[in-house]
């Protein structure tokens, strides 16, 4: 298992595509925090670029290279190893490259620029960000042979979750306008990862004044204990079930 | 070694494999032959458990290998086109493979030796041509001293001189005592090798006969023509 | 030469006697000091007349309720310490023309009836408090019914947590013409309250960390106020139902909250707004129900809204303001335009000056499209930052159809200005 997971790892961590991916995080937060004068406005800054970056890259390149992967796992079928093994190195071996990629590319300079709870709020939204698309990739890859199609589900889960859920939520905001929607709308947006993790990173940046009544709402239930902790297991979940479904078909699937 | 009870397969509508029952056993070399797309791959396939039948039991010495994988240790397999990580060195795949495996024994080196791998050994598999990777396969396949081999078109693409080496190789393995399988749609190529025949067509086995046997009922000397033989008999 | 200079020295001197004289002779000091002759304040007050005054020594004094009914200096000496130990008010001025300076004033007592304060002055003219520090008070300088009286640098500091169980730092009430100068309040309700107050002046006060308002401001006309500093407050700076103040060159900052602004304005009407910084506010200024107010040469900084103007406002004039690094410059919930914006600096304003004189050849729209959205529907705000969002606001800056079209500056300049 980890012999394998070893491999993959440091297979994509060699990819150049993650290290161009690395680089340019690099790129955007230095310059990011060099351009602003204050490292909040940087923070906001670098966050709208994160959470663009980040899902995008870690779904097309995970769904990409479980495809290109395909040669390796018939090889590694062959062999002594349980099919188990050879999904979950791939997932561990995406996530963890993904997110050292990350950490070196955008979450050093947050941690010397930026105050220390919210960078590595910021750090650990962005693991998590890049390890839940990882296991979204992962999920679409296994679901269509067809590498074509599969890219594209990759790209239609990340505008689901960056762009149509939010037109949604905006959506159902005005329809309901009426109504005290605060509530419900604090507990859909918190099923959306890239939202949840824009807005955790919102209230530890002060803007969370700005957000009013529903700001209110979701800094009182996301600030306590059991607001952590659901946070984290929605994020979990969002790792998780992907992962489980993706795992069960591999584990059925001819090759 | 190799018990296979009324396996079936499909791949949507096609069906791959109809209701095969094989028995293999040691020291046997065993060609696994057929029209394309008789489901011989697939067969091989589902030895090695990459691909799940629908139903029926294959067992290995005695287990079925549903749900289990250590029985490939014991299985040396040479895929009909090899497919590697393209940015690895084949010194890279080796070495890979070799931590996978863990293997304790001896390890067989003889075919990377002889077909001069080594000097090769920093080359990308995306730079490889199709016979060198064949090669990379076929050593692969013998390097850990397994008692299965299963050869899916192991000439194909190979140099007359490899081709022989491999052959011998195989001779050799045979002796031994292991089980060797062997898929080939060149029948010419087993003569020297072989002593059963299975013969697929349209996902079910025709014929299981020792090569004697078949000599015998074609009279024919060469394999491949008492092969051509039932054949046309059979269509009559 | 010399004759003369000692004449006149001498004339000099004869003029000061009787004046001398008259001081001593008709005026009285009172010094307290305990264990000596005159050991109670309440004593020294028993005893003084009219333009006498009372020097307290240092120490600490537990009185109960002083009452001040005579014109008197009463004056502390290093801070002597009037302690109401949380059951009296402490200083009751129901006297003109009274001076007290000097003090150190703690632990009023509390009640939610008559308002106890610190120091509290009932119905007085030309009263001057000044120099004092006044420490955990329910109300720190109450006034009502004062007329041309002076709070001049004390320094009020209160621990209040809730805004129910505190009292005003400096609470002016039904008064005219007064100054606030040079004082410095927190940790209040209210740092400095104004209501029917008329003619007065509020100068160089800071005002910092009061729960509710660092200035809370109502039905107080023709008053200026003038380079304060209002810093933290609760909920900033409210003026209410007044018309013809004058707010120049204070500073506005870090009035951070829910519904916390730099400034809030509600039904304000001819008044002038100049000279002032408003940084850090969750909204520099918001305005309800203003009409001609201008609004000039003011610094709008790293503010959540620059400014929220309702559509209840009209005729205001917005001109020559520097708007830097707000998230939204302007919000308004209307679509009528009854305002007008000229000449001021938007740094988010991506138009071009090919004449050269720093005024951009384009209109500016300082109203985004989701700050409209935001407006209407305040949930939405959850969406900020979002990638949807940021999609939306660059395609209506290029073609604007949700926004109101006339809302722009026509005039909007190339360059900050200096202010």
């Amino acid at each position: 298992m980890k012999r394998i997971a070893k491999i993959v790892g440091t297979d994509i961590l060699r990819n150049r595509i993650v290290v161009v991916y690395t680089l340019i995080l690099a790129c955007l937060s230095w310059s990011v925090f060099a351009l602003e004068d204050n490292s909040s406005k940087g923070l906001l800054t670098l966050l709208n670029i994160i959470l663009l970056t980040v899902p995008l890259v870690s779904v097309i390149f995970s769904t990409i290279y479980i495809y290109n992967s395909q040669e390796f796992i018939e090889l590694l079928l062959s062999q002594p190893v349980q099919r188990k093994t050879i999904w979950r190195s791939l997932f561990y071996g995406l996530s963890l490259s993904l997110s050292i990629s990350f950490f070196i590319g955008a979450g050093l300079p947050i941690l010397i620029f930026s105050p220390a709870d919210i960078a590595w709020m910021m750090v650990l939204m962005g693991c998590a960000i890049s390890i839940i698309f990882a296991a979204l990739a992962m999920l679409s890859s296994i679901f269509t042979r067809d590498k074509a199609r599969g890219i594209g589900i990759a790209i239609v889960l990340w505008l689901m979750f960056s762009l149509l859920f939010d037109g949604l939520l905006m959506f159902l905001s005005f329809q309901f306008a009426e109504y005290p929607i605060e509530k419900p709308m604090v507990a859909i947006v918190a099923l959306n990862p890239i939202d949840l993790a824009r807005i955790l990173i919102l209230l530890h940046l002060d803007v969370s004044a700005m957000m009013g009544q529903t700001g209110a709402i979701f800094k009182n239930f996301f600030g306590t204990h059991v607001g952590i902790a659901t946070t984290f297991s929605i994020l979990g979940l969002w790792v998780i079930v992907p992962y489980k479904i993706s795992l069960k078909r591999f584990e059925q699937k001819d090759l | 070694m190799i018990e296979i009870e009324n396996i079936n397969k499909s791949f949507g509508k096609l069906k791959v494999l109809d209701n095969v029952n094989l028995s293999c056993k040691k020291g046997e070399c065993i060609a696994l032959i057929g029209p394309n797309a008789c489901g011989k791959t697939t067969l091989i396939k589902s030895i090695l458990g990459m691909v799940v039948p629908d139903s029926g039991v294959i067992k290995f010495n005695g287990h079925s290998i549903h749900k289990s994988f250590e029985y490939r240790a014991s299985i040396g397999y040479m895929p009909q086109i090899g497919r590697y990580p393209d940015n690895m060195s084949i010194r890279g795949i080796v070495e890979m493979v070799k931590l996978i495996r863990n293997h304790k024994g001896d390890l067989d080196e003889e075919l990377f030796e002889k077909f001069k791998l080594k000097e090769l050994g920093n080359k990308f598999m995306r730079t490889l041509s199709g016979g060198t990777t064949q090669k990379v396969s076929a050593t692969l396949a013998f390097l850990f001293n397994p008692e299965v081999l299963i050869l899916d078109e192991p000439t194909a693409g190979l140099d007359p001189l490899a081709s022989e080496i491999l052959k011998e190789k195989v001779i050799r393995e045979k002796e031994k005592g292991k089980l060797v399988l062997i898929t080939s749609h060149l029948l010419s190529e087993l003569d020297e090798l072989i002593t059963q025949i299975i013969f697929m067509q349209d996902g079910k086995v025709v014929f299981h006969k020792n090569t004697g046997e078949l000599q015998v009922e074609s009279g024919e000397e060469k394999i491949s023509k008492a092969i051509a033989h039932i054949l046309r008999q059979q269509q009559t | 030469m010399g004759k003369t200079f000692r004449i006149s020295v001498n004339s000099r001197f004869y003029i000061f006697i009787p004046v001398l004289f008259c001081y001593i002779g008709f005026t009285r000091t009172f010094v307290v000091e305990k264990n000596k002759n005159i050991g109670s304040i309440k004593k020294a007050l028993a005893m003084c007349k009219n333009g006498d005054t009372i020097i307290v020594m240092p120490g600490t004094y537990r009185e109960g309720n002083l009452i001040i009914d005579k014109s008197i200096y009463f004056l502390g000496k290093d801070y002597p310490v009037l302690d109401g130990q949380k059951k009296f008010e402490i200083v009751s001025i129901k006297a003109s023309k009274v001076v007290i300076s000097g003090f150190k004033v703690q632990h009023s007592g509390y009640a939610t009836l008559d308002d106890p304060g610190a120091i509290k002055v009932y119905d007085g003219r030309d009263v001057i408090i000044s120099n004092n520090i006044l420490e955990d008070n329910f109300f720190g300088i109450y006034i009502q019914y004062g007329r041309h009286c002076v709070i001049k640098n004390n320094r009020i500091v209160a621990f209040g947590i809730e805004e129910q169980h505190i009292g005003n730092g400096i609470h002016c009430w039904k008064s005219d013409s007064l100054q606030i100068i040079g004082n410095s309040v927190s940790g209040h309700r209210d740092g400095i309250y104004f209501e029917f107050v008329t003619n007065s002046l509020i100068w160089k006060n800071t005002s910092t960390k009061n729960i509710r308002y660092g200035l809370h401001f109502m039905f107080s006309n023709n008053d200026s106020y003038i380079s304060n500093f209002f810093k933290n407050n609760g909920a900033g700076v409210a003026v209410m139902f007044t018309h013809k103040v004058k707010m120049i060159n204070n500073v506005f900052e870090e009035n951070w909250g829910d519904a916390a602004y730099g400034l809030m304005l509600k039904e304000i009407s001819d008044s002038y707004i100049s000279g002032n910084r408003f940084k850090k506010n969750t909204t520099g200024i918001y305005m309800e129900g203003t009409s001609r107010i201008i609004v000039e040469k003011n610094v709008f900084e790293s503010n959540g809204w620059g400014m929220k103007i309702q559509a209840s406002c009209m005729d205001n004039e917005i001109r020559s303001n520097n708007f830097i690094g707000n998230t939204f410059d302007i919000s308004t919930n209307g679509d009528v335009v009854l305002n007008s914006f000229n000449g001021n600096y938007w740094d988010k304003y991506q138009g071009y000056d090919l004449d050269k004189n720093n005024i951009g050849d384009v209109p500016y729209h300082p109203l985004s499209l989701f700050s409209v959205i935001v407006e209407q529907n305040p949930p939405t705000m959850l969406l900020y930052r979002s990638f949807m969002i940021t999609l939306l606001d660059k395609s209506e800056k290029i073609a604007p159809s949700l926004t109101p079209d006339n809302f722009l500056d026509k005039t909007p300049l190339m360059h900050s200005l200096n202010l």
